[in-house]
């Protein structure tokens, strides 16, 4: 976003902002102790849209749930601005000194009128009108969003169509005012701050960028590979041309994790060399050749964590890691000198120093400072700066501190890759529940009286396949089949259905799921797959509670 | 910033299983119908709903349970739910009001009858009440005791709460209302009373109502307040606030949302009389608080009146819809430019909404249980922002300050309590009955306007249940704020109940006692169990022919010392007061 990946936020501003757009994001769930403060938010006056397709339990909370058509968020963010623009509400002082751009993007907006995002979205055209105002209107307003946005296979764009909105209006680089993607992980953040992105240094310095390069080279001692890396999607594809041979997995789950995993699972089989480092023993650590018992990042390790605010914060092992588990920083240097080469520095703090020495957003944040303060909030570049607590505020600068204005984009709409046929009728939309965490790893070991493993159907839909709630019912998409319970349900309009990927073991979701992928991202439309719905003969027992 | 909403999330909700019935659903749409219900869904991919809608729903609930209880005759799991659903409160919270309040019932009565409720409070008492109920019960009615039900000048008492049909005082049909003062000059608040037509407009500004308001407009807000607060004015509720600085204060804060309130919750046991001014002077409570509004800038105006006053709850209604018609409440009141409206809003049996912060919690939907204080009324009141309360009483005195000036106002009374004052005179006294006499005036010199005592005096209680007894050597005390202050009593409401010496005021200490231990909302806890213990000491001294043990004497202390300290309200403050002078005067606990 406007080149760097943060949300622009503070926690604590969605709790003084005035109108909130919660768009794509089932945070009440996914994101629960953020949404305490989006509930601190709303009890004090902000008005909520929620965009979702479905009546999710963040959707209860909001002033208007806005059940937009899976994958036609940019029709509805181009509807919007352009009726910010017609109405005269564009901030037009900020669009001349800040941006580029506009007059392309005004004209590219142009065919979304209310009606035509009506058809699009279904959605009632008086809404998208409504949106408009109430974003353009307020004082401080905020977009947040999560997968409903970047799980699609042209995820990019759709961030972007939401950040023209921001640029049409101000809302952004300002207290209260901003973009917010909501991180899944507590240190999501923090990951690709330090450099597990394949294009990225630490401090999201480019591989391929000489002046960066020579930096690194010159504090780790060796030449660096000039070559953007491959991301996760890419990998798929490379062990399918036969080109990866080898593949160090930590920390994740891929058997179960990505979209069309049959497929997935076939190109790890045909691996001549998995290795596995997790804290469990996952599905994808049981295909592999080796598996590397790790400690956990919260309890047991020492270092530091990188909220979606930008906060950095210490953590600090409270228990010994059980049994042969180790330190990840321990396995990989161990691994590094049984290859004949050194690391670096083992103990966390210098790794930290060694790091703040390279990444100049992080310059500033000395291991006293992270203690003292409680973390801090990048960019902190020198150890008198006290952290930020929100990006882009050099937008409102006179003299922009001497950046290029902030492009407008311009996006076309396009739906899903995958569109509905009288073969696979049913639009399969996919989800998280709030007591289970993705593929149920670290969450399928506890019992919940809230799980529900299986597919919610819309009432009507489920009377026209002659399917009621509890049926043993049958999903299938182009890739494959999958048997599950049927939960009959108000909170899905008709033709979508919904189902979680957190019981792989119990439902194989992503066999159905499209795994088309968006090559500015490299993640797959797992929020749109087309499928049909079918009952299974012999019913089992009703409902299938996990446990 | 707007202030803070209150109550807990809707969305996390799980409702049981119960369903309203055809009934109960329509009781519920009289109130809010479908359309404005906390959650709307327009169409299948819209749905509004959100925590503004369902704050703005809130203050909705007790009508809405009123309605239940009055058209079905309790209210049934189902009920609830189906009024918790359509407001968005957490049925545990709905739960939770409706069991707060004496008229709403959450148990199935296991009939469909009206219920005849019954005073048990003292002047009552002294009335034969026990025989009244046993005919009561000998016809086949439905028969429930109830605390002062606010008529004791026409004691026993009855109120009839009605299933499907209005409620019901008897009395107010028979009556043929006339006020022992009538005629006389001197009278300032009840000077129309029993005059005036009270269901007409025009015959009260025939009467001059609606000239204080004119005047109002002319000289404007602050030299309203000013008079006000030149008066001497001070709330006849009890505490006896000067109303000047209270208007001041809320006038000096920032709108546009501010409130007036009339607080009509009269219920402390004896008192009548703001259900007096209200059955037949209700026009001079809506101009009143008008003025109120002009002068503090305040556009939003709340009558809260006790579910047991069928007729003032009527006349005030008239009267508000009259002056409405009439343009002189609305968005421009009489052509000032200025807004206001009043909504009236029905408690449901509770002594305790008669405190001011007990009151707002109860139109805010939530139970009436006191708030802590400060922040006070006149920055955080009704819906936690700036409100002016009063009592009728309060108010109408208004009128004469604002006509006729504050220096004329001051021509009765003492220099430290201007004007008049009104007392609710019942018990055994030859004439029952609401008197307005000068501050100054002894309380002999009230007793012989009423009369005198029917039998040989043996005690007055002064001020209600909350007040103080008072022997016959207290006749010549003069009824001021600082006279009774000194003497270690009080005015409270106006509270005047004469007692002989046939009276068994064991019997009466007992009930007060007891009337503390009901109404203690419960949320301090000195309060909760030093009125259950306070009670049960003098249920064991009651009929013991012995003296109270020096032990049981202190407990009473002790707990009198806990109860004033460290409860937030009035009601724990006062709880004990009665009891203790009762036992000072050797009323009852020693044996002769």
């Amino acid at each position: 976003m406007f080149g760097a990946g943060g949300g622009t936020c503070s926690y604590q501003e969605v709790e003084e902002t005035d109108v909130i757009f919660l768009w794509g994001s089932n945070a009440r769930e996914a994101h629960p102790i953020f949404f305490h403060h989006v509930l601190k938010g709303l009890d004090n006056g902000a008005r909520m849209f929620c965009v979702d397709p479905r009546y999710t339990s963040s959707a209860q909370f909001s002033d208007v749930w806005v059940g937009i058509d899976v994958g036609t968020d940019i029709a509805l963010a181009n509807g919007i601005g352009r009726e910010i623009i017609h109405a005269g509400l564009a901030n037009q002082e900020f669009i001349a000194h800040s941006t580029q751009g506009f007059e392309a993007y005004a004209a590219s907006v142009e065919p979304f009128t209310p009606d035509a995002v009506a058809a699009i979205c279904g959605i009632p055209a008086e809404v998208v009108v409504e949106m408009a105002h109430a974003y353009a209107t307020a004082d401080k307003a905020q977009i947040l969003w999560t997968l409903g946005i970047t799980e699609h296979h042209n995820a990019v764009d759709n961030v972007l169509s939401l950040c023209n909105l921001a640029l049409l209006t101000g809302h952004v680089g300002r207290w209260g005012s901003g973009l917010v993607p909501l991180r899944g992980q507590n240190n999501v953040q923090g990951g690709g701050d330090m450099g597990a992105i394949p294009n990225k240094f630490p401090g999201f310095a480019g591989v391929d960028d000489p002046y960066h390069r020579a930096r690194f080279e010159a504090v780790y001692g060796r030449s660096l590979n000039p070559v953007p890396g491959w991301h996760l999607t890419l990998m798929f594809e490379a062990m399918e041309r036969g080109e990866l041979r080898a593949l160090y997995v930590i920390g994740e789950n891929p058997a179960d994790s990505e979209a069309d995993v049959l497929h997935a699972r076939a190109q790890m089989e045909s691996l001549d060399i998995l290795v596995v480092q997790d804290i469990l023993m996952t599905r994808t650590a049981e295909m592999a050749d080796v598996v590397l018992p790790a400690s956990v990042a919260w309890a047991e390790s020492n270092g530091t964590v990188t909220s979606s605010e930008r906060r950095v914060q210490r953590v600090r092992p409270a228990v010994s890691p059980p049994g042969l588990a180790r330190h990840d920083i321990d396995i990989l240097c161990d691994m590094a000198e049984a290859m004949g080469d050194e690391l670096g520095p083992r103990d966390p703090e210098a790794a930290w120093d060694e790091l703040r020495s390279l990444s100049a957003m992080h310059g500033g944040m000395a291991w006293e400072r992270l203690e003292a303060a409680g973390g801090l909030q990048w960019p902190c570049p020198d150890e008198d700066h006290p952290g930020s607590a929100f990006l882009h505020g050099w937008l409102w600068a006179d003299d922009l501190e001497g950046r290029e204005p902030a492009p407008f984009s311009v996006l076309e709409h396009e739906g899903p890759t995958e569109e509905l046929s009288e073969e696979f009728p049913l639009r399969l939309t996919t989800g998280r529940a709030l007591d289970s965490y993705n593929t149920g790893v670290q969450s399928g070991n506890y019992d919940s009286p809230l799980r529900f493993a299986g597919l919610d159907l819309n009432s009507q839909d489920a009377a026209g396949l002659g399917i009621a709630d509890g049926d043993r019912v049958r999903v299938c998409s182009p890739r494959g089949s999958v048997e599950m319970n049927a939960r009959v349900v108000s909170s899905l309009p008709r033709g979508l259905a919904f189902t979680t990927l957190h019981y792989p073991e119990l439902i194989d979701v992503n066999v159905l799921t499209n795994p088309d992928w968006d090559p500015k991202s490299g993640t797959a439309e797992f929020k749109a797959a087309a499928v049909r719905v079918e009952l299974v003969d012999a019913p089992e027992t009703a409902g299938a509670p996990v446990g | 910033m707007p202030p803070r909403l209150r109550g807990h999330p809707l969305a996390d909700l799980h409702f049981g299983d119960d369903q309203p019935t055809e009934a109960e659903q329509a009781a519920i749409d009289a109130i809010v119908p479908q359309a404005d219900a906390a959650t709307v869904v327009e169409t299948e991919r819209i749905v509004r709903g959100g925590g503004r809608r369902r704050h703005g729903l809130r203050h909705l609930l007790l009508p809405v349970l009123h309605s239940l209880q009055h058209e079905i005759g309790w209210i049934s799991p189902g009920g609830l739910n189906g009024a918790a659903e359509r407001l968005g409160v957490p049925p545990a919270e709905a739960y939770g009001v409706a069991t707060f309040y004496e008229l709403l019932l959450t148990t199935d009565p296991g009939h469909r009858d009206d219920v005849v409720h019954v005073c048990v409070d003292p002047a009552c008492a002294l009335a034969d009440n026990d025989g009244l109920r046993a005919s009561l019960e000998a016809s086949g009615a439905r028969v429930h005791d109830s605390p002062c039900l606010g008529q004791c000048e026409r004691a026993p008492a009855l109120f009839v709460q009605g299933v499907g049909r209005p409620d019901q005082v008897p009395a107010d049909d028979e009556e043929d209302f006339h006020l022992p003062q009538a005629g006389d000059p001197g009278l300032r608040v009840l000077r129309r009373v029993g005059v005036v037509d009270p269901t007409s407009l025009d015959s009260y500004r025939q009467h001059g109502g609606y000239e204080a308001l004119t005047a109002t407009i002319e000289i404007g807000p602050d030299a309203v307040i000013t008079a006000i607060s030149d008066s001497g004015l001070s709330g006849r509720g009890g505490a006896a606030f000067p109303t000047g600085i209270k208007w001041r204060a809320v006038a000096d804060e920032l709108g546009p949302d501010k409130h007036v309130v009339a607080n009509c919750d009269e219920s402390e046991p004896g008192t009548f009389k703001d259900r007096i001014v209200c059955e037949h002077d209700p026009f001079a409570v809506i101009e009143s608080m008008t003025i109120a509004g002009l002068a503090t800038g305040s556009p939003h105006g709340w009558i809260y009146i006790r579910g047991e006053y069928p007729r003032a709850t009527a006349r005030l209604e008239s009267a508000i819809a009259q002056a409405r018609a009439a343009g002189l409440l609305g968005d421009d009141v009489a052509g000032s430019g200025q807004r206001f409206d009043i909504e009236l809003r029905r408690g449901a049996g509770a002594y305790i909404c008669g405190e001011e912060t007990a009151l707002f919690n109860s139109i805010e939907g939530f139970r009436g249980e006191p708030r802590n204080k400060p922040p006070f009324p006149t920055t955080h009141g009704l819906f936690s922002q700036p409100t002016a309360i009063n009592n009728p009483e309060t108010l109408i005195n208004v009128l004469d300050v604002v006509v006729d000036g504050p220096d004329a106002y001051r021509s009765v009374g003492t220099e430290r309590s201007p004007g008049t004052r009104l007392f609710c005179l019942s018990g055994r006294v030859a004439v029952p009955g609401l008197y307005e006499v000068p501050f100054g005036t002894t309380l002999g010199e009230l007793l012989d306007l009423a009369g005198g005592p029917t039998g040989q005096l043996a005690a007055v209680l002064l001020g209600g249940a909350a007040g103080v007894f008072v022997g016959p050597e207290a006749l010549h005390m003069p009824l001021t704020l600082e006279d009774t202050r000194e003497a270690g009593a009080t005015l409270g409401s106006g509270v005047v109940t004469v007692f002989d010496d046939t009276v068994d005021m064991e019997a009466v200490v007992v009930r007060i006692a007891e009337f503390f231990r009901d109404e203690s909302c419960g949320q301090c806890v000195p309060c909760r169990v030093g009125t259950q213990r306070q009670h049960e000491v003098l249920v064991e001294l009651q009929g013991s022919g012995q003296p109270l043990a020096p032990q049981r004497a202190e407990l009473i202390d002790d707990m009198a010392l806990a109860m004033v300290d460290a409860s937030i309200c009035g009601l724990g403050h006062t709880a004990a007061s009665a009891v203790r002078s009762a036992l000072a005067l050797g009323l009852i606990g020693n044996v002769q």
